[in-house]
């Protein structure tokens, strides 16, 4: 028995040697031991890749904040946000004025910019196909049937383009893909507004539906002579050959990561402070006229942190997770955007970072600023 | 009559020896087996609530008639996606139907034992297999297959009847009809069998005895259970007025009262659900989504009630002659 008794005695004694030499090399790994923050978002699923990448890079830089983001779709942001769940919100549409008021006092922060490019799929045609607003709007009324049109033919002298029909794919599913979408056909066709109009999902005068970027790549794919819609990082991921759209400039535009942060640039030029209404703001209203506006694509939108000003009204906040919070989009806004371009993202253009960092300077808690 | 004895017996002991277990667990069941009344009403009553402002606006009835969808101008209806529903519900039924029932039949009435077993086990697999899957499935495989070797056929043969006409996508009314008739087989083919096998051999050896060949006893067996088979098939049709994901992924989502033709795209309720209420961005919008909810709710309830109606009671005739 006793030396039964003494083996136990032996293995705890090592047992327990083995805790305390474990949590001394966890306290010397962290020299400052901090509490540890979950800053938890939802929202808008375009820019989910891009949050991610940010919250396993902050991670590193601060393994005390854990940035956990849900990718619901806008809609379900926006919802989330009024309702005061979450503690960051993301959105590709900005707040309606009516949302705005039902969320008073939250700051847009655009922190990244997307793109929405037409794909088709046309044997033999690579990418680089020539559109114009006009064109596209009258496709997706159903009004030009043929690829063949001698509109399409007029500004594509080059392309051999078939006597066939065009068949219309658009998304099925609400998403800020198909309000960006439906916002430039809007502003470049009378008929478009007056009849469809814009939103994440509209009443399609032709076409089938797709669901996601995936169901309208997949239908496009495998549908002979189809045009379609998705978001940039997608055509670019899977390459797609996807059209040149005409700016009011003039100019056929490749999108790009360049003709992206362009159209945001010049956009930048009017938009409002942070913590003032955006929901006018559209980076296509702005250069959709703007003759200026060179190697500007037209069809480009932000991605938008919502938040409250006053940190405290959101149920769980306390002042570290708040500072956290600031200091999280502050990094997001600066060095968080070297990430971008690798991920097929654009990073916010100069004017917009200013503008931010006087956005982000605004956020307190019980009143007192956040960041200097 | 052995239930009938063992609940009196349980019923005598609780009461005489007063057991505190056995009371304690029969409230408990109680309450289980009560809850799901409770669930399904709490649902009904949500769902009513989340519909209430599209009810206001439209009417019940109003909504449930109405042919346009315009989020944008604010106008719902839901008569082309309770059509799209229910049609394509029965189209795929008419092709799950005699493939279950042949299923049914090879495994209770001709297959070795052994056999049986492995193949309907093999097929109550289909029914795990996750609904994208057969979505993914029906855009990647399916689609392209049907579209190349067998609507192009169909339409040069057939073509000048108007339900073959028109534009092949690929996807639309026919392609969802044919997964879903997959995804459903499972549970008719399953339901088939169990009534079949329920039939008391006495039944087939007596018209064998007679010198009635296999297949003639394999319609007796079929019109023996008859009734139960067409509960069978309600109930496939319950499970399909409710699939989602894969119809969402093949029908190609068109809001329309008719389609021009069977390779048309066309619509159903759970699949407008599914794609829009994550973004649907104002009250009105949610409610109507809600409301579509309710109708599908109610339509499935409906159908689900009476197979389960006709099932229970072929399920009691077979059992009842089979005592005799």
């Amino acid at each position: 028995m006793k030396v039964v008794y003494v083996a136990i005695a032996i293995l705890v004694t090592v047992a327990l040697l083995g805790c305390v030499q474990q949590s001394e090399e966890k306290t010397q790994t962290t020299p400052t031991p901090a509490r540890a923050i979950s800053l938890n978002g939802a929202g808008a699923t375009f820019p989910f890749p891009l949050i991610d990448k940010w919250a396993a890079e902050y991670y590193k830089l601060k393994p005390n904040v854990k940035v956990n983001y849900q990718s619901i779709g806008s809609g379900g942001g926006i919802r989330q946000h009024i309702a005061k769940t979450v503690d960051f919100a993301a959105s590709d549409a900005p707040l309606t004025d009516e949302q705005f008021r039902d969320a008073p006092n939250t700051l847009h922060v655009p922190f990244t910019i997307g793109g929405v490019v037409p794909i088709y799929n046309l044997p033999g045609i690579q990418k680089g196909l020539r559109f114009t607003g006009e064109i596209l709007a009258d496709i997706y009324l159903g009004k030009i049937k043929k690829w063949n049109d001698p509109r399409i033919v007029a500004i594509n002298p080059n392309v051999e383009l078939p006597d066939k029909e065009i068949i219309v794919v658009h998304r099925s599913d609400g998403s800020g893909t198909t309000f960006v979408w439906t916002n430039y056909l809007s502003r470049v066709s009378k008929e478009w507004s007056e009849k469809v109009g814009m939103g994440t999902s509209v009443n399609w005068p032709v076409g089938i539906g797709g669901k996601g970027n995936e169901g309208v790549t997949a239908l496009v794919m495998q549908t002979p002579y189809s045009i379609g819609y998705v978001e940039f990082t997608y055509a670019k991921k899977n390459n797609l050959p996807y059209g040149y759209v005409q700016n009011a400039a003039g100019e056929f535009v490749e999108p790009s990561i360049e003709s992206f942060a362009k159209a945001a640039e010049y956009a930048a030029l009017t938009l409002p402070k942070g913590n003032e209404s955006w929901s006018k703001v559209s980076i296509i209203d702005s250069i959709v006229n703007n003759r200026d506006a060179k190697g500007a694509y037209p069809i480009t939108s932000f991605s938008y942190f919502l938040i409250y000003r006053e940190l405290n009204v959101v149920p769980g906040m306390d002042e570290g997770k708040a500072r956290s919070l600031a200091e999280f989009l502050w990094w997001v806004i600066h060095d968080g955007q070297s990430y971008a371009p690798g991920l097929y993202y654009v990073p916010i253009p100069q004017n917009v970072v200013t503008l931010n960092e006087e956005t982000l300077k605004m956020l307190t808690y019980n009143g007192k600023p956040l960041l200097k | 009559m052995w239930m009938k004895n063992s609940s009196k017996n349980f019923l005598y002991f609780s009461s005489s020896r007063r057991v505190a277990g056995d009371t304690i667990f029969k409230i408990v069941s109680a309450i289980f087996a009560s809850s799901v009344l409770l669930f399904i009403g709490l649902m009904i009553y949500e769902l009513f609530k989340g519909s209430w402002l599209s009810i206001q606006t439209f009417g019940f009835l109003g909504f449930v008639l109405g042919t346009e969808w315009d989020p944008v101008a604010q106008v719902f209806g839901a008569l082309p996606l309770i059509f799209g529903t229910i049609v394509v519900s029965l189209i795929a039924i008419t092709i799950a139907v005699p493939i279950s029932l042949g299923i049914a039949l090879a495994l209770s009435e001709y297959a070795p034992k052994r056999f049986g077993f492995a193949t309907s086990f093999l097929v109550e697999l289909l029914a795990a297999v996750p609904s994208v899957i057969y979505g993914l499935w029906g855009i990647f495989v399916l689609i392209p297959f049907l579209r190349d070797h067998v609507y192009t056929k169909i339409q040069a043969l057939f073509g000048f009847l108007p339900i073959f006409s028109g534009y092949i996508y690929g996807g639309g009314v026919l392609t969802a009809s044919i997964v879903l008739a997959i995804m459903i087989i499972p549970i008719v083919s399953a339901v088939m069998r169990e009534l079949f096998s329920q039939v008391p051999s006495s039944q087939r050896e007596a018209i064998i005895a007679l010198g009635a060949t296999k297949w003639e006893s394999a319609k007796l067996v079929v019109s023996y259970a008859r009734s139960g088979v067409i509960g069978a098939v309600i109930l496939g049709l319950g499970r399909a007025i409710g699939e989602t994901m894969a119809v969402t992924m093949v029908i190609g989502n068109k809001f329309k009262l008719f389609p021009s033709s069977l390779f048309d795209a066309w619509y159903t309720m759970p699949a407008i659900i599914a794609n829009e209420l994550l973004e649907a961005t104002y009250d009105l919008y949610v409610s109507a989504l809600i409301h579509v909810a309710l109708v599908l709710l109610l339509i499935a309830l409906a159908v689900n009630v009476l197979s389960r109606l006709i099932v229970w009671r072929a399920l009691r005739l077979v059992r009842g002659v089979a005592r005799e």
